[in-house]
């Protein structure tokens, strides 16, 4: 008797079955998603670029001009979020809607609107950065490694 | 009382009798191709109620309910309520049971848990312990992707072997006697783990399990696929049902065109977005008591095999890096 698989009689080894399903699944299909990453971030990041050109415009100096467009694409991304219609664009977007600010937001955002109804305490609360934490601490983490090693080159 | 038959099977002596049946769906499963069979097609996939959760209880209940009225029996007059859910300590069914008001006893096996119910159920009737017995399973998308996977509003892509958890609830009124089809066989599963640990593919996770049952279950009770007019697996999906076909074929038992998976028949995949198919407690248990049961009643079916199977898996124990042990059970369904 096989403790882990619980067959008993062993007719077919582990990598056997492996490569039975590695021939059995549907591909991704990494062509396509890719360029569809590559338009739906290029259009975020275009959308971003036109906002900052906006700012600049009113008057805004270039740094001030820089942290009004992370927050308005951020609220965008939050808000697209609360209406049901970032999820959607992250499913044909994949990459190109998770990784600008936006992605972010809505990482931050969906699960607090699925938590609100275990109250504001212990559901918003405390499950809000159950996916964007991760990105929180080890973003931190590598942002003060760097400024280590940047005081000890400079 | 019943006999067994080899390690894992048994015959009822007297087999109980499906007396009632009954289905509840959600607003994207009524669009399916079962839509005709569908007792009660919700417009709300909150059912009037203020979380996911809740609406899921309240359709696992309402479910019950609504096969005990066709055929006028009262809730506190049965014997035994038997239900289960996906949700951690299988809330849905308990808090259902809060509103049934019968003896009540929770069961926990995935997906297969309402193939599980029925055999107990069974069993409880020919052991003599009581006449009628009413079982239920059900699942809920949105509670579903919110406990094993990630929250509804949160753009991920979802892999293309990903499955769709029903929502929707089957269920059963079984007597001692009485018109409709009736169970003959059971086989209790056993566990069986090929090392799969990626919870996006839970129909190849499951598959050999399906194999370790189906083929226990030809051997103990002498019969084979063709003895079938229907063989039919809860929510393999496309991966799944293909690797079923591949391990019974390697062991010389062929499923050709009466083998279906559930998971396969209650979305149409050309049409609705739902990848390698249907999934959840509620998928094998909306099919069967809808769609198959109807289709027994008419003598469509002479005999029908079903097989339901059940992903064990957790959150945590994914997170882990565990592996995805699965389990099958069976039952004999005849047109009576």
């Amino acid at each position: 008797m096989n403790e882990k698989t619980g067959s008993g009689e062993q007719q077919l080894e582990i990598s056997e079955y492996q490569s039975l399903i590695n021939r059995i699944m549907p591909r991704h299909t990494y062509l396509k998603n890719a360029i569809l990453a590559f338009l739906v971030g290029g259009c975020i990041c275009l959308i971003g670029q036109f906002i900052l050109q906006i700012y600049t415009a009113q008057g805004l100096e270039q740094q001030q001009a820089q942290a009004a467009t992370s927050a308005t694409m951020v609220f965008l991304g939050a808000f697209l979020t609360g209406i049901g219609v970032y999820d959607r664009i992250g499913k044909h977007g994949g990459a190109g809607s998770i990784v600008p600010i936006t992605g972010f937001a809505n990482s931050i955002v969906a699960p607090a609107m699925e938590a609100r109804r275990e109250g504001f305490i212990f559901g918003i609360g405390a499950r809000m950065f159950t996916i964007a934490g991760p990105v929180l601490v080890y973003g931190f983490l590598i942002s003060v490694l760097i400024g280590i090693i940047y005081f000890l080159l400079r | 009382m019943g006999q067994k038959l080899g390690k894992h099977s048994f015959r009822f002596t007297k087999p109980p009798v499906i007396v009632s049946s009954a289905n509840i769906v959600g607003p994207m499963e009524g669009e399916g191709p079962l839509a005709a069979h569908c007792d009660w097609i919700l417009d709300d996939i909150l059912f009037g109620e203020s979380t996911w959760e809740r609406a899921e209880s309240k359709i696992l209940r309402e479910c019950a309910k609504l096969a005990m009225r066709k055929i006028n029996w009262r809730p506190p007059e049965i014997d035994f309520f038997l239900a289960g859910d996906l949700l951690d300590q299988i809330i849905s069914a308990n808090f259902a049971a809060r509103g049934i008001g019968a003896p009540f006893l929770g069961l926990f096996g995935a997906c297969s848990t309402f193939a599980e119910a029925i055999m107990l159920g069974c069993m409880l009737i020919d052991g003599g312990f009581g006449t009628r017995v009413v079982v239920a399973t059900g699942s809920h998308h949105n509670t579903a992707e919110r406990q094993f996977r990630f929250p509804i509003e949160q753009g991920v892509q979802r892999p293309p072997f990903a499955q769709w958890t029903v929502t929707g609830s089957g269920a059963l009124a079984m007597a001692d006697q009485g018109e409709g089809p009736v169970v003959t066989m059971g086989t209790a599963g056993k566990v069986v783990d090929m090392g799969i640990s990626d919870p996006n593919n839970m129909g190849a996770a499951m598959a050999p399990a399906a194999a370790d049952t189906l083929i226990s279950h030809f051997q103990d009770t002498g019969t084979a696929p063709a003895d079938y007019d229907l063989i039919l697996t809860g929510d393999l999906g496309r991966v799944g049902s293909e690797a079923l076909k591949d391990l019974m074929k390697m062991r010389g038992y062929l499923l050709e065109g009466n083998y279906f998976d559930c998971g396969m028949l209650i979305y149409d995949q050309s049409r609705q977005d739902v990848h390698a198919g249907g999934s959840g407690c509620g998928c094998s248990a909306v099919v069967f008591a809808g769609s198959i049961m109807n289709q027994l009643r008419e003598g469509r079916y002479r005999k029908v095999l079903l097989a339901p199977t059940g992903a064990l898996l957790s959150p945590v124990s994914t997170q882990q890096g565990e592996t995805i042990p699965g389990i099958a059970h069976a039952v004999v369904v005849e047109g009576g």
